[in-house]
């Protein structure tokens, strides 16, 4: 019983000693910050393709490298860069290559446009032999 | 009705025919990289291992890209635990021992690796004619946007990246090259 008080009164003077690291005109508890900068960090490295994987993002990869990247994101987003700004840095040493979805331009257009062309193709044949069905008996 | 079956058969064939074609002309090998043509990405990264004279460097001393100006630089990244690499070594030593009187600096650069691990493999080889460096959490490998090793970069005395090798460096090509860059540095 001793014991667990004694335990009790050395947690509170441990939190409270914690706590008095934090300046106390921080409206913003540093563990607030920190989470809102892994989460922003997680969001950038979901984007970028890791190097030495087959198909992964450097968030999902558990590669050396991916965590050497995903660690420089937090860095850059840290000191100031915006997410685009940090894939752009990635960019420019990789090539959109590095992008997991990469911009709708050029021949990257055919990723976005073949699925709708073949859901329309799709439609339309349907559409076609359904017609061809139904009017079938009645033309004969 | 024929015509029509040809024409939608057609419609369908060709795209799928130009993507063939743009997929087999392509080396899937073939990494592409934004960096030859572009300024080479300063660093400033400390050696682990000294290589051997007239290109020795005390280990710690420090090689700064921008103190290497007016100099053709080969930055060669490499492991121990790269089976690659072993292929190249003794290629690359030999051609940097034979550079050694031109203004070319060769220099390894030691990825995702320790240096400890790098000084035994060195010693295991038979020694490395020139220096490496040791790039910790592999910041200098990134800026380089390297996919693995080894691979090798030539930096032009201009301070560009002129060309870069991926995979094993062939030494005939590693010549050819340095003879190229010389020639456009006005050192042959």
């Amino acid at each position: 019983m001793v014991g667990r008080a004694i335990l009790a009164l050395s947690f509170v003077v441990a939190t409270s000693a914690a706590g008095a690291q934090v300046p106390s005109n921080d409206s913003t508890p540093r563990i607030t910050t920190d989470a809102a900068l892994e989460a922003r960090t997680s969001a950038v490295a979901a984007q970028l393709r890791c190097p030495v994987c087959q198909g992964l993002s450097i968030q999902d990869s558990p590669s050396e490298l991916a965590q050497s990247m995903r660690s420089l994101v937090r860095d850059q987003l840290a000191a100031g860069k915006t997410p685009e700004q940090v894939k752009a840095y990635f960019v420019s040493k990789y090539g959109e290559w590095i992008l997991l979805s990469p911009p709708p331009r050029g021949f990257n257009l055919f990723a976005y446009l073949v699925p709708v062309l073949v859901v329309l193709g799709g439609g339309a044949l349907i559409v076609f032999a359904v017609r061809r069905w139904t009017t079938a008996p009645s033309a004969s | 009705m024929n015509w029509k079956r040809a024409t939608i058969a057609t419609a369908f064939v060709l795209p799928v025919a130009w993507l063939f074609r743009h997929g087999l002309t392509q080396d899937p090998r073939e990494i592409p990289s934004p960096l030859p043509g572009n300024a080479a990405p300063q660093f400033s990264l400390a050696v682990f291992a000294p290589g051997q004279p007239p290109l020795e460097r005390p280990i710690g001393d420090t090689v700064r890209l921008s103190d290497l100006k007016g100099r053709v630089v080969v930055l060669n990244f490499w492991a121990s635990w790269c089976l690659a690499c072993r292929d190249e070594h003794a290629g690359l030593s030999e051609v940097a021992r034979g550079y050694a009187g031109k203004p070319v600096t060769f220099l390894g650069s030691l990825y995702q690796d320790t240096p400890g691990n790098g000084t035994q493999w060195i010693a295991e080889m038979g020694g490395q004619s020139y220096p490496s460096v040791n790039d910790p959490k592999a910041l200098t490998a990134i800026d380089y946007g390297l996919y693995g090793v080894p691979e090798t970069f030539f930096i032009a005395a201009d301070g560009k990246i002129a060309r870069k090798i991926t995979g094993p460096a062939p030494p005939q090509v590693v010549r050819h090259i340095l003879d190229s860059l010389l020639v456009t540095t006005g050192s042959p």
